[in-house]
């Protein structure tokens, strides 16, 4: 009878009886999918609160892909429970003195700002499609649907004059205010998970939770102008398209025009945080070396031997290096953005994977080691959610998400009269 | 009629007095305040005394361990093991134990896992000896500290428990113990770990592996007790704990305890 990780752990010198790599691919994702949420916040409110006006155009976007992830969120430390359907329980009975036990709490509040932002920012929104589908007669059954839905999502208030509406605007403010420490924290807090591990000779480090936080800043910011990019591609081959047919209000050139500054100006924030991460990750790197404590044996063989491809090379090289290089250079392209941004969030994936996968690479006894083999193809459940396919699952769902979300909450301008205001 | 305001203010005193946990009142719950005092006057601290010198490494106490507590007999975790450590003559350290110890150690080849063994010629032995493992029942247990649910907690005599109905199976303990004591049962799948037979010892037995030991090398005593005998060897003699600096005050003492020892 195989023990919980056996399958997918091989063991190599003196290691306990019952060590096993049970923080698997999931509790990679967890923190890399928190990340994103936080980043994605973090990059919209540097448009509401800080005022940042070149901006604009992503903030709606990142709000909305930010609510799109949070669903997300939650589902691999989910997915890697034993018992999935007792995760209620850390609400019913939680036990403070455990990090993970306040999870549910951080993650509600977080939910609940962002949650209100959209609805401040979109009621104007729902009050139009509520008002002009109710006036209608014969409704099709989708409108039904439609005029429920957003009937629901005004809560009741309908007023829109321009006092109410300015109103609604400081509360946006407001809340994407309070938004940016609680998204910190949310992110943070995944990094304390780690960083408060005392068993754990690479995991505990006071540094943990700010590293968690740059680096979650610099994914979310990098996932955020990639499916901008992408959105916008959409958006460019549809203008050439609708052009020829009907009337359309921005044409290609312009969407360009939008796109490439767009870029260029978040890129700027990407490097910012890019480097505070890098810096921040090499001073606890340094750190250890230097004081040299009983466990850096150990922890050195592993760095510098066992996992070096995985650190130097995978998550310093490629996922730091070269794009920092890439979005140096002058006269950025959108192409070489695309390649910068999919290779910092490879990095920051190898840097979650080098902590959780990283942190039990050595044995407890300090004088053994396990390697961890990701089930690929799967035989039953276990393999399959702890294994490629439930790393796939989550890395496909938020933009599914985000297809359907951005139906109720559309993220770009829809008419003329949208676009000048 | 209910207005908006009225209505919002409502909802959302509702909501904060939903959100409330359960967990919340238990500050003031009258029966665990008795209870700890209770505790303070409770005469048993369950802890455990290890003879090194004793131990053969003839895995009996493993043996009994699994069948006494129902861990599936083949499988590679349990709540209790044996190491043995061969220090050879140029310094170097050599560690093993094979299935926990489970059927003794059949060989002199240490194993390197991975199928791989190390033969160790017998003159360059410069000394060897069996280390028996099981949980440490902390004073401090971080596995109760780490665990989101409550579902381990320490009992007033100092055994940590874990509860089969409540444990999610997040695997926080496991990752929390400086020990490796825990893994996941792999019937149940929920947290395990060695509880000093608490099913035994709260009847006035022993443990399963102190009554399975056939050189005395396994004790199981009262601290509280100044006339247990074990209390009066911890007492009395030089013994040791396992890894202090994690601050987890483990009592589970050992004599003849090595530098090497892991």
């Amino acid at each position: 009878m195989l023990a919980h990780g056996e399958i997918w752990t091989i063991k190599e010198l003196f290691v306990y009886p019952n060590e096993f790599i049970y923080w698997s691919v999931q509790i990679v994702m967890y923190p890399f999918m928190t990340g994103l949420v936080a980043g994605a916040f973090v990059l919209s409110s540097l448009y509401h609160v800080f005022g940042i006006k070149q901006l604009k155009d992503m903030a709606r976007f990142a709000l909305v892909f930010s609510f799109a992830l949070l669903f997300v969120a939650p589902l691999p430390i989910t997915l890697h429970l034993q018992y999935p359907f007792r995760a209620v329980n850390v609400l019913m009975t939680s036990h403070f003195t455990s990090a993970i036990a306040a999870f549910g709490i951080v993650f509600n509040t977080y939910f609940a700002i962002v949650a209100s932002e959209l609805w401040f920012l979109y009621r104007k929104r729902f009050v139009d499609i509520s008002r002009e589908l109710g006036k209608k007669q014969d409704k099709t059954l989708v409108e039904k649907i439609r005029y429920l839905l957003f009937t629901t999502l005004t809560l009741g208030a309908y007023d829109i004059s321009e006092e109410a509406l300015h109103r609604d605007e400081k509360a946006v403010k407001v809340l994407a205010g309070i938004g940016i420490p609680v998204a910190c924290f949310l992110h943070g807090y995944a990094g304390f998970i780690f960083g408060s591990v005392k068993a754990n000779a690479l995991w505990m480090t006071p540094l943990m939770p700010v590293i968690f936080i740059m680096s979650a800043i610099v994914s979310g910011i990098a996932l955020c102008m990639l499916t901008y990019i992408i959105t916008m591609e959409i958006k460019k081959f549809l203008a050439t398209r609708r052009n020829a047919s009907r009337g359309v209000f921005r044409s290609k050139e312009e969407i360009i025009g939008v796109e490439v500054s767009v870029i260029k100006m978040t890129a700027k924030y990407l490097l910012f945080f890019l480097v505070f991460a890098i810096s921040l990750e090499l001073l606890d790197l340094i750190f250890r070396g230097y004081t040299a404590v009983k466990s850096w044996d150990v922890l050195r063989s592993v760095i510098y031997g066992r996992d070096f491809i995985d650190i130097f090379v995978l998550q310093y090289g490629i996922g730091n290096l070269v794009p920092l290089i890439l979005f140096l250079i002058p006269g950025l392209t959108i192409r070489r953005a695309v390649l910068g941004v999919i290779l910092v969030l490879f990095g920051v994936f190898m840097m979650r994977w080098n902590v959780v996968i990283g942190g039990q690479a050595f044995s407890l006894t300090f004088a053994g080691y396990m390697h961890y083999h990701m089930p690929i193809i799967p035989h039953d459940w276990n393999t399959f959610k702890e294994g490629l396919g439930g790393v796939l699952s989550i890395a496909i769902m938020p933009f599914i998400l985000f297809w359907v979300i951005a139906k109720i909450f559309p993220v770009f301008a829809e008419t003329p009269n949208e676009l000048r205001s | 009629m209910i207005t908006r305001r009225d209505f919002l203010k409502k909802s959302v005193t509702g909501i904060a007095a939903l959100s409330l946990p359960l967990a919340a009142f238990e500050i003031i719950d009258p029966k665990k305040l008795m209870a700890s005092e209770a505790a303070d006057k409770a005469k048993v601290r369950w802890v455990f005394l290890v003879d090194t010198y004793q131990c053969v490494g003839c895995g009996l106490c493993v043996k009994a361990c699994k069948l006494e507590n129902e861990i599936p007999y083949e499988s590679n975790v349990t709540r209790t093991w044996v190491e043995r450590y061969v220090i050879t003559n140029d310094g170097k350290f050599h560690a093993d134990s094979p299935k926990g110890a489970r059927d003794g150690f059949l060989t002199t080849k240490i194993d390197l896992g991975e199928g791989k063994t190390e033969d160790i010629r017998k003159e360059d032995i410069a000394k060897a000896f069996f280390v028996p493992k099981l949980c440490n029942q902390c004073e401090n247990p971080p596995c109760v500290q780490v665990c989101p649910v409550g579902a381990t907690y320490q009992t007033t005599d100092g055994v940590v428990l874990v509860d089969r109905t409540w444990c999610i199976g997040c695997g926080y303990c496991i990752m929390g113990c400086p020990y490796g004591v825990r893994f996941f049962h792999p019937v149940y799948h929920t947290a395990e770990k060695c509880n000093f037979c608490y099913h035994r010892i709260t009847k006035g037995l022993k443990t399963a592996c102190v009554e399975a030991c056939p050189f005395g090398a396994r004790r199981i005593g009262n601290i509280k007790d100044p006339d247990d005998p074990v209390t009066k060897i911890i007492m009395t003699q030089r013994v040791g704990i396992l890894k202090e600096e994690y601050g987890t005050k483990p009592q589970v003492f050992y004599l003849g305890l090595d530098k090497e020892v892991r």
